[in-house]
């Protein structure tokens, strides 16, 4: 094979983002007294780089290495998400609070290394690539959850995280072999054709298979009975790691879940899908009921990001066009305002303590207006009201489900979008209609957080306001999974 | 006398739940984590015999790469069990309870 039928051009955003990471590990080990900023200059530089590569093939619909790797605008799209939620997420590293930890070379390279477990997991279109992008995020996030190092919390956090994803990516793998075993290939496309010639459900190896697969991809997505490390992970790690988890790595095993489901089932097979809507019912239900009874706001944010892995699960479980497209628009959505929420939080913290717990926000909104009003929209957003983006992306997701006859489906997520009120709006009642207690120091502002927040709200805005000229965009190509 | 595929498939999945109920039971992070290599490999063999029944080397060349992720896996993970022990004196997963709700 030579070099030219690999077709490098299509992996430049991996290329990009991998050599930026090495340079920075370079130039730490190099220089030792270099300034922190570099490194986040470099990452941003080399995220744009990245960024721009991923524009530059868009449309254009090419395949690389013999199609174990695909540059279809499905997975281009996803990495506007994953880049962009790097981006933001390495700003909130400039908080006060994470100084120490979060400035070393290391931080940065390990994003990197694992937004480029994102793209391969979004563009691989073999079982081989997917399982590899998955290790390489996951391996980075291991490491990531506990670079606070001195800290028993962040390291019980990397710890659990690290035992219960590799226990799950034990079993994607069993589930990888039982697929490759029963179709003799490893190629997406390749079991999408075997599985067209004969029916999945007259091979109970295959199915076997199938469901092993989503079970690892569920508990990267978060959902329901693999959700138990979530919030655990999510409270120990850094503010603005825990951003980059919640909102990167949700998006990319989405990615993948949807291509993988899409070659293993063409359509029709309705047992699928009552396993899923059960799963996404109960998905939805526990991360609601249980962030109601947090008093920490990371951990409701997890118990949260349960329940948005249940809506998305219903995007997924209408099996359509506008099903996927939904899909699309409320993951990215979703990282806008889960970042968002985040960057509140890596905003407030001071060197001394952290700005977590529901208390802390008792009257914030007298003491920074600008900022509560931020944690509001994003709280409105999350809680899918109008006209934040948060509701348009629900409408989405909701309505393909009901054009494709799964009413009781969408009823359950009202139902639940109503519960999840409750602990949204009780963020917003506690900023604006309480009055301080005590007094938790508020750090000086940090430009670059404070640039991060306000593209956060701006996109919940705008794309609450304005969908339509993205949502025609993701439709259009929605349909064409390479 | 040539062994049948359906053998190694059985002593894959055996080892593979052995593996499995060794992480559910086990408190020892260090067991857990040798239950899990233990998994890992019974997918090695699973994906060696597939490979083998089908004539076609995709799984041997999968079997490399999921060598390769164990040793990272098990680098992060022993380095993370250092610095735990560090800290807490126990590798005993029960005493991990800072966080919960």
């Amino acid at each position: 094979m030579s070099l030219s039928s690999l077709n490098l051009p299509v992996v430049a955003p991996v290329i990009t983002l991998s050599l930026t990471g090495f340079v920075i590990v370079g130039v730490s080990l190099i220089w030792s007294k270099v300034s922190r900023h570099v490194f986040l200059l470099l990452s941003l530089l080399g995220l744009g780089l990245s960024f721009w590569f991923t524009t530059s093939l868009w449309n254009s619909n090419t395949i690389a290495f013999g199609g174990m790797v695909v540059a279809d605008n499905y997975a281009l799209f996803f990495n506007f998400i994953f880049l962009i939620s790097a981006a933001l997420s390495m700003l909130l590293s400039q908080g006060e609070h994470e100084q120490g930890h979060l400035l070393n070379a290391e931080y940065f390279a390990l994003m990197l290394f694992a937004t480029v477990g994102m793209v391969l997991m979004a563009a691989g279109s073999n079982l081989l690539v997917l399982f590899l992008g998955l290790e390489t995020l996951s391996i980075s996030l291991y490491v990531l959850a506990g670079i606070k190092r001195t800290e028993p919390k962040s390291l019980e956090a990397a710890f659990k995280y690290f035992l219960l994803g590799a226990f799950s990516s034990a079993f994607l793998l069993y589930g990888i072999a039982f697929i490759y075993g029963v179709t003799g290939s490893l190629s997406l496309r390749y079991i999408s054709n075997f599985i067209s010639s004969a029916p999945l459900a007259s091979q109970p190896l295959l199915l076997l298979g199938g469901l092993l697969v989503v079970a690892g991809l569920g508990f990267k997505v978060v959902m329901f009975p693999f959700h138990m490390w979530a919030p655990d992970v999510y409270e120990g790690a850094a503010t603005p790691v825990t951003a980059f988890m919640a909102t990167g790595s949700k998006a990319a095993a989405f990615a993948a879940l949807l291509r993988v489901l899409h070659s293993l089932f063409d359509g029709a097979s309705t047992d699928w899908m009552v396993i899923l809507s059960v799963l996404a019912v109960l998905t939805m239900f526990v991360g609601n009921l249980a962030a109601i009874a947090q008093a920490n706001v990371k951990r409701m944010l997890a118990y949260s990001s349960v329940a948005h892995a249940g809506y998305v699960l219903i995007g997924l479980i209408a099996w359509s066009d506008a099903g996927t497209a939904g899909v699309l628009f409320y993951l990215l959505v979703y990282m806008f305002m889960t970042v968002g929420a985040f960057a509140v939080l890596s905003f407030l913290s001071s060197r001394q303590s952290e700005f977590v717990m529901l208390d802390d926000f008792r009257g914030l909104a007298f003491r920074k207006p600008a900022v509560a009003l931020a944690m509001a929209v994003f709280m409105f957003s999350l809680a899918g009201l109008p006209p934040t983006a948060g509701f348009v992306g629900k409408f989405y997701l909701f309505s393909a489900a009901v054009k494709a006859g799964h009413t009781p489906l969408v009823v359950f997520a009202v139902v639940n979008s109503v519960i999840s009120l409750y602990y949204y709006l009780g963020v917003v009642v506690m900023m604006f209609m309480r009055k301080t207690l005590r007094t938790l120091s508020i750090p000086p502002t940090v430009p670059l957080i404070a640039c991060a927040l306000l593209v956060a709200v701006l996109a919940s805005c705008a794309l609450g306001l304005f969908p339509s000229y993205l949502m025609d965009t993701i439709e259009h190509f929605a349909v064409h999974l390479l | 006398m040539i062994v049948p595929t359906s053998y190694y498939l059985f002593l894959g999945g055996i080892l593979f739940t052995i593996g499995v109920v060794g992480v559910l039971t086990r408190r020892n992070a260090i067991v857990i984590f040798m239950s899990i290599e233990l998994m890992l490999n019974a997918v090695n063999l699973t994906l060696v015999s597939f490979s083998n029944h089908l004539n076609s080397l995709e799984g041997q060349v999968f079997v490399f790469f999921v060598m390769v992720v164990a040793a990272a896996e098990v680098a992060v993970g022993l380095a993370l069990v250092v610095a735990i022990f560090r800290t807490k004196n126990t590798v005993n997963v029960d005493e991990f309870n800072l966080l919960k709700w």
